[in-house]
């Protein structure tokens, strides 16, 4: 697909729409004021993302929410572009928690679709193996000691298997597509 | 008055590759009079996870919170991000009865249970509220008067609103502006202050990140800063150790050193910069030593 056909999205058609899908994302936590937006554009306009990117726009996010247009919008990419910066929760007239919507439809598509960026998958794996994101090296410890820090607690390995266990984190993390980067 | 007492909450990327924030916090900290007490145990606040499964994220940040409570202590932490999935996690469950009773049925399995009895806090709201103004004030033996300084508090100290509860303005948060005058430094105002750094997203796309952060450096150069100042170990990275690949990405020069908040103080309050670990940061602050 070339980049002008993004701009210029094809013809929504009727059988596309699940007028359901709505009142579901409204039960999902974070987007339950997904009804109240009227389209202001205030979110996009102030959104800090959408000044440089091509595609990330959370006005029409909510748009096609209330279409129903789930299967577009959970394989557009772009989605994986918020910050999280929450600035559009802060701003929207309507009391709608954009970021919290965004980050409802990223859920969703890992529960649904099975799919999320590498990087999250390498985050959650380290996580994990050893209760930090990211993998301290063992030279990091020993540099600790050498700069007078206390040693780092040890996480609750056992634990940790446990709550991934009864999220649904672990079958998550074994089935899931992941994509490269997103473009913008 | 006791000692303020806290856990220190590191996190992940902190003792991952920016202990020289942890360092310089300890050192002023200390000498504030501020009792640090260390983790037991912990893992990740949970932030990182929040994207893909919004449940791991909350039972993650509601076992840390768990482990708090047990030692009857609050938690200080150092990173907005850790803030952020703390202090909501912490804000949400002591409301939520019916999530509350759902995130304990997954940490019962862990001998957990979650009370709501601890706060949690950001190094910069312990320092303006369990130290005061006038006790820093105090503490300041070489003031930085020379020095002209710009300061980027970061999203997650002030956003969202609701769920942060302690009297700064995100539209025009002045709270880490205070602080730095009060090391004798000047802090300028500059264009789109409060705009993201960036980094949350570096991982699934760099042009967009980039392009942030440069236009916040263009706006901190116009207004000659001599310095940068930041209170999170994200919005530190993106500034300083991305900064050499930002100016090789839009052919620029910038050479803003990017200090970490305690670094700053620990000058000011007469510690060397040896021992607030300046040596560590990717853009060399020399210039900026030459004046203090």
């Amino acid at each position: 697909m070339s980049e002008t056909q993004e701009y210029v999205p094809s013809v929504i058609k009727a059988e596309e729409m699940d007028p359901k899908f709505k009142y579901k994302m409204s039960k999902m936590y974070g987007a339950e004021k997904i009804m109240l937006c009227f389209q202001c554009g205030t979110c996009t306009a102030d959104c800090p993302i959408a000044r440089f990117s091509g595609f990330y726009r959370p006005r029409k996010i909510a748009r096609m929410i209330q279409l129903g247009l789930k299967e577009r919008l959970l394989s557009d990419e772009a989605l994986w572009l918020c910050s999280s910066c929450f600035t559009c929760v802060d701003h929207c007239p309507q009391g709608v928690e954009i970021a919290g919507i965004v980050r409802a439809l990223r859920n969703l598509n890992v529960k649904e679709k099975g799919i999320m960026p590498l990087v999250y998958k390498e985050l959650a794996s380290n996580l994990l193996k050893g209760g930090y994101v990211y993998e301290i090296p063992e030279s990091r410890h020993k540099k600790r000691t050498e700069q007078g820090l206390p040693p780092l607690p040890k996480p609750s390995l056992e634990d940790l298997a446990k709550i991934f266990e009864f999220t649904g984190s672990i079958k998550m993390l074994e089935n899931v597509k992941t994509i490269e980067k997103v473009k913008s | 008055m006791p000692k303020p007492k806290y856990l220190i909450f590191l996190g992940c990327v902190i003792p991952y590759r920016l202990s020289n924030y942890e360092i310089s916090a300890r050192k002023v900290l200390g000498k504030l009079g501020v009792d640090l007490v260390e983790m037991p145990e912990y893992n990740c606040c949970g932030y990182p996870m929040d994207a893909i499964n919004h449940d791991l994220m909350l039972t993650l940040a509601a076992k840390n919170l768990c482990v708090a409570e047990k030692q009857n202590l609050n938690i200080l932490t150092l990173c907005n991000g850790c803030f952020c999935s703390l202090n909501e996690t912490n804000k949400i469950l002591k409301e939520d009865k019916k999530l509350r009773e759902e995130v304990n049925n997954h940490l019962k399995e862990v001998g957990m249970e979650f009370k709501g009895s601890i706060e949690v806090k950001h190094l910069a709201h312990v320092l303006a509220e369990d130290i005061g103004f006038e006790k820093i004030k105090d503490a300041v033996k070489k003031p930085l008067t020379n020095l002209r300084v710009a300061q980027h508090s970061g999203c997650h100290l002030v956003r969202p609103a609701k769920m942060v509860n302690h009297g700064d303005d995100p539209e025009n948060p002045t709270l880490l502006k205070n602080l730095i005058r009060l090391t004798g430094a000047e802090c300028l105002d500059y264009m789109d202050e409060t705009e993201c750094c960036g980094n949350p997203i570096i991982g699934v796309n760099e042009e967009v990140p980039f392009q942030m952060a440069k236009e916040k450096l263009e706006h901190i150069r116009t207004v000659q800063a001599q310095a940068l100042i930041t209170v999170c170990p994200f919005c530190h990275m993106m500034f300083d150790m991305n900064q050499p690949r930002i100016e090789r990405a839009f052919n620029e020069k910038f050479g803003l050193p990017v200090l970490h908040y305690p670094q700053l103080l620990g000058l000011a309050m007469g510690f060397s910069p040896e021992e607030l670990a300046l040596n560590e940061l990717r853009v060399k602050p020399s210039m900026l030593l030459e004046q203090t």
